[in-house]
């Protein structure tokens, strides 16, 4: 009995030993595991819809735009000038009013278990994706809510007078007036194509509300799995129009606790780290990287240009001499923001190297205020937002180091604070002297950051508080909208913010930074110039996959000799 | 045996009949419409609240209603949850199973480990070893699970990053749902990745499991000492030393084997306590089990999942209970004479 006990056993033990070593062997073999071939990415939020179209929110494109979706056209390089996507060239008339697309022939939309394309990528699809925005008619106009905020906020569908298709792979945008800024709207994240076939199915089925629920594109990934608060679950598209993306999973956890977030960055169950906290513990350790982009947006100290002694350019600009911005971006910012030249983010194509700056000087503050006719200083008061913003993160501690700045050149400040409605309500009315607030780009047109914070038309019933209204500087915005050519653009933006830095309605403090962490086997850029992430180029970076490398450029070398 | 089935079932029924009266008064005390707390269905239209009012027999006296309350609960509807407004009986069927792997796999750990080093601080009753152990199981009784657990993901997942922290299984890998339970699952399923799944499943149980395990593991100690002192000082004990029986064949051929049937016993009460702090357990380590979703639904304020699932954790204590004293009752003859519940 004993002894067939331990022959049991050890044929037990035995075929454990196999099937160890059988594991093993696979491993070791050619084939990855899972997770080298697989980013884990922890986000912060779930997604509140499958198209972009529909939101503006940062997670929501986030989670679709780069990952599910192509645009026509998109932003390439260093410059971020335009480049072609799914359209493969594009023509403007020199009226700037109408502009053709010539399409790409080889674009698959994503195969999946709800839906299976028939016919490639053609102009029914631009026409279907756009329409769908313009045309109250269209059949997925009212679906989901009917509510498009980024292209009701660009006033899309008062310029684009209709949508043609010329042939089958061309397309022609026909605008009410010139505006250089459309092409800029149709390289977002959020002038996405959807699949004409798709949406003709769903209609089939009466279920078109499934178009945002389950997504079709023509993106480096496609959807596989969605749990609402728990993941995300996407596969490689095997047919993309490009390489493939070289990971052959995506998962985005979703984890809204920050420090969750870092307890699975620290274990290694994430690769990615949306929004990380304790910068500083992740910078320490070695297996971990810290990353950032300047985010699209300005945070700035304003002052109301139609009062007293604000109606004063030399008032203005003592006052924004006096303030130390270093000193503000260390503390109020934590250090984690870019310094501020100008209203528009140095990492726009836009901006100019050369724009002059104020700098801190309060010697030349206080006898710039002595030749304005204030040798005694005077009393004001700043107006700090009650919120927090990305772009301000504290605005009354940001009031209270500007009150201990001005003190020294014998100005007294009064921080006053009101409820955010309120607040927003009394500057409307401009019961101001000066106030803190900021701007969050909707897109990355330079013009976005122009027109909307400091032109006349702002003064009267838009953003500009401060109502400065300058001739010039809107003409100058008038001619860069009028033209493509980027060169022009840039040279009239750089005046723009030349008059800017001189008149001082407002001094631009800073521009806020989006932080990513990462592991050190993470490789490839995730982070993109202009908001949103991508995981197109990114990989894992292992052993196995130098082993095989360094196999491959043998096999190499033998086939060569 | 029979008369003793019989008993129990009755004790059984009685027990759940109390249990769901419970549950059917929490929806009169919750504050809100009463019917609406039975079914769940904030949104529910005019018409539908009719239906609802209708099958839940509100318009008839209370006793009609607990009836039409029981009857539902009997055909397996729970009402639908008020936050996800999904049937509750579904997210029970996925929650619960998982909760069941980790308290079986932490009351196996707590036995492992319990058993024997209280078997040992028995034998070697009054010296220091016994001390030592005793002293340890004192220990680990008074620390608080959330501390625990929060100071092994911070020394294990956080400092030498050998154990994840967070959830059930890598979420890389996609696991069919077949029993629930996540081992099973695995081996069921035909994904190429079977082993390295099963790996990773294993490393993420063992951080929550051993937290779990660790306050019964300390009652086991003492329980498991305190039979083996008893059974040692017993008087056929005595008989078989003085037959110059051995000191190992007097320990393993009769002391362990009675001492172990008074253990046993206990078991069973323990694993109520066990799935109590797999509760906290579960919310500390994100793991996608009843006691988190119970907590986030208390946080949620969704009455009718705070019913339904005090019934089914409770109705599943109790049959653990039974099935216990069933073992007992199968292990030890004497106890079949003992007619009552208890």
């Amino acid at each position: 009995m004993a002894v067939l006990t331990m022959n049991s056993n050890s044929i037990f033990s035995l075929t454990i030993a196999a099937f160890i070593s059988l594991l093993m062997g696979c491993n070791e073999g050619n084939k990855l595991s899972l997770s080298e071939r697989s980013i884990i990415y922890c986000s912060e939020g779930s997604p509140e819809t499958f198209n972009p179209q529909l939101s503006t929110s940062g997670t929501t494109s986030d989670a679709t735009a780069k990952q599910l979706y192509n645009s026509l056209i998109v932003y390439k390089g260093k410059n971020n000038t335009l480049g072609p996507s799914l359209a493969k060239s594009w023509h403007v008339t020199r009226d700037g009013k109408k502009i053709t697309f010539y399409l790409r022939q080889d674009v698959s939309f994503h195969q999946t278990h709800y839906f299976t394309p028939t016919r490639l990528f053609n102009a029914d699809d631009v026409l279907f994706s756009f329409n769908r925005i313009l045309n109250k008619d269209h059949p997925f106009h009212h679906v989901s809510g009917n509510q498009y905020p980024f292209f009701q906020s660009v006033k899309f569908s008062e310029l684009v007078e209709k949508v043609e298709k010329i042939n089958d792979f061309t397309v022609r945008f026909i605008l009410k007036r010139n505006d250089s800024s459309f092409l800029a709207n149709l390289a977002t994240d959020f002038a996405v194509i959807l699949s004409a076939e798709y949406g003709q199915m769903l209609q089939d089925k009466r279920a078109e509300h499934e178009i945002d629920i389950s997504p079709i594109g023509t993106g480096p990934f496609k959807l596989e799995d969605y749990r609402v608060g728990s993941l995300i679950r996407f596969y490689r598209h095997e047919s993309y129009w490009q390489e493939k993306a070289k990971i052959e999973q995506l998962v985005y956890d979703i984890s809204p606790s920050k420090t969750s977030r870092l307890t699975k960055l620290l274990a290694k169950e994430c690769d990615v780290s949306s929004y990380p906290i304790a910068h500083a513990k992740i910078a320490e350790r070695s297996d971990l990287q810290l990353e950032s982009i300047t985010s699209l947006n300005v945070g700035y100290f304003a002052f109301n240009t139609k009062k007293e002694p604000f109606n004063n350019k030399l008032v203005r600009q003592a006052i924004s001499l006096a303030i130390n911005k270093q000193a503000l971006i260390e503390t109020v910012y934590q250090g984690q923001a870019a310094w501020a030249k100008s209203i528009l983010p140095e990492t726009s194509w836009a901006y100019d190297k050369n724009t002059p700056e104020l700098g801190y000087d309060p010697v030349r503050a206080k006898s710039l205020l002595e030749v304005a006719g204030y040798p005694q200083g005077f009393i004001m008061d700043i107006w700090a937002m009650p919120v927090q913003r990305p772009y301000n993160p504290n605005a009354v501690t940001m009031a209270k180091l500007i009150q201990a700045d001005l003190k020294k050149i014998g100005v007294t400040v009064k921080i006053i604070s009101y409820e955010w409605s309120t607040f927003l309500r009394r500057l409307s009315q401009g019961e101001h002297q000066s106030f803190l607030l900021g701007w969050t780009a909707d897109h990355p047109d330079p013009d976005n950051f122009f027109t909307p914070i400091l032109s006349c038309s702002a003064s009267e019933l838009g953003n500009n508080r401060t109502f400065w209204c300058n001739k010039e500087y809107d003409q100058l915005l008038e001619k860069a909208l009028q033209t493509t050519n980027m060169d022009k653009r840039k040279g009239y933006y750089a005046k723009a913010m030349a008059i800017i830095n001189e008149e001082m309605p407002l001094l631009p403090i800073a521009h806020s930074k989006r932080f990513q962490a990462r592991g050190f086997d993470v490789e490839g850029d995730i982070l993109s110039n202009f908001g949103g992430i991508s995981f197109y180029n990114a990989a894992k970076n292992t052993i196995n996959n130098e082993a095989k490398s360094i196999v491959q450029s043998k096999i190499a070398e033998e086939a060569s000799n | 045996m029979l008369t003793f089935t019989l008993r129990r079932l009755s004790l059984f029924i009685f027990t759940m009949l109390v249990l769901t009266l419970l549950s059917f008064s929490l929806s009169f005390l919750f504050p809100g419409d009463t019917v609406i707390n039975h079914s769940g269905q904030i949104n529910a239209s005019t018409t539908e609240l009719a239906h609802l009012n209708q099958v839940y027999q509100m318009d008839k006296n209370i006793f009609h209603q607990y009836l039409a309350y029981l009857s539902h609960i009997l055909n397996g509807d729970f009402g639908q949850s008020m936050a996800s407004q999904s049937p509750i009986s579904n997210e029970i069927r996925k929650l619960l199973p998982a909760t069941i792997e980790l308290s079986l796999v932490a009351l196996l750990i707590a036995m492992l480990v319990g058993i024997p080093l209280g078997f040992i601080a028995a034998i070697k009753h009054n010296k220091t070893s016994d001390n030592v152990i005793l002293s340890l199981a004192m220990l680990g009784y008074s620390i608080p699970v959330f501390w625990l657990g929060l100071l092994a993901i911070l020394v294990f997942s956080i400092g030498l990053g050998w154990l994840p922290s967070a959830g059930q299984i890598s979420l890389l890998f996609e696991i069919e749902f077949v029993t629930g339970i996540q081992f099973f699952d695995i081996l069921l399923s035909d994904s190429p990745y079977k082993w390295q799944a099963f790996r990773d499943a294993s490393a993420h149980m063992i951080l929550p499991a051993c937290v779990v395990a660790l306050a019964p593991a300390t009652i086991f100690i003492r329980l498991s000492r305190a039979s083996m002192i008893e059974v040692l000082a017993a008087s056929y004990i005595r008989a078989a030393r003085a037959k110059g029986l051995s000191f190992q064949q007097i320990i393993f051929r009769h002391a362990i084997r009675n001492a172990l049937i008074q253990i046993i016993r206990h078991v069973g009460l323990q694993f109520a306590n066990l799935v109590t702090i797999a509760m906290v357990t579960e919310v500390i380590f994100s793991w996608p089990g009843i006691g988190r979703w119970l907590i986030d639904s208390i946080y949620q304020r969704d009455y009718t999942a705070i019913q339904s699932g005090l019934l089914v954790l409770s109705c599943f204590i109790f049959i653990v209970h039974i099935l216990t004293d069933f073992i007992y009752a199968a292990l030890n003859p004497l106890a079949r004479g003992n007619k009552h519940g208890s």
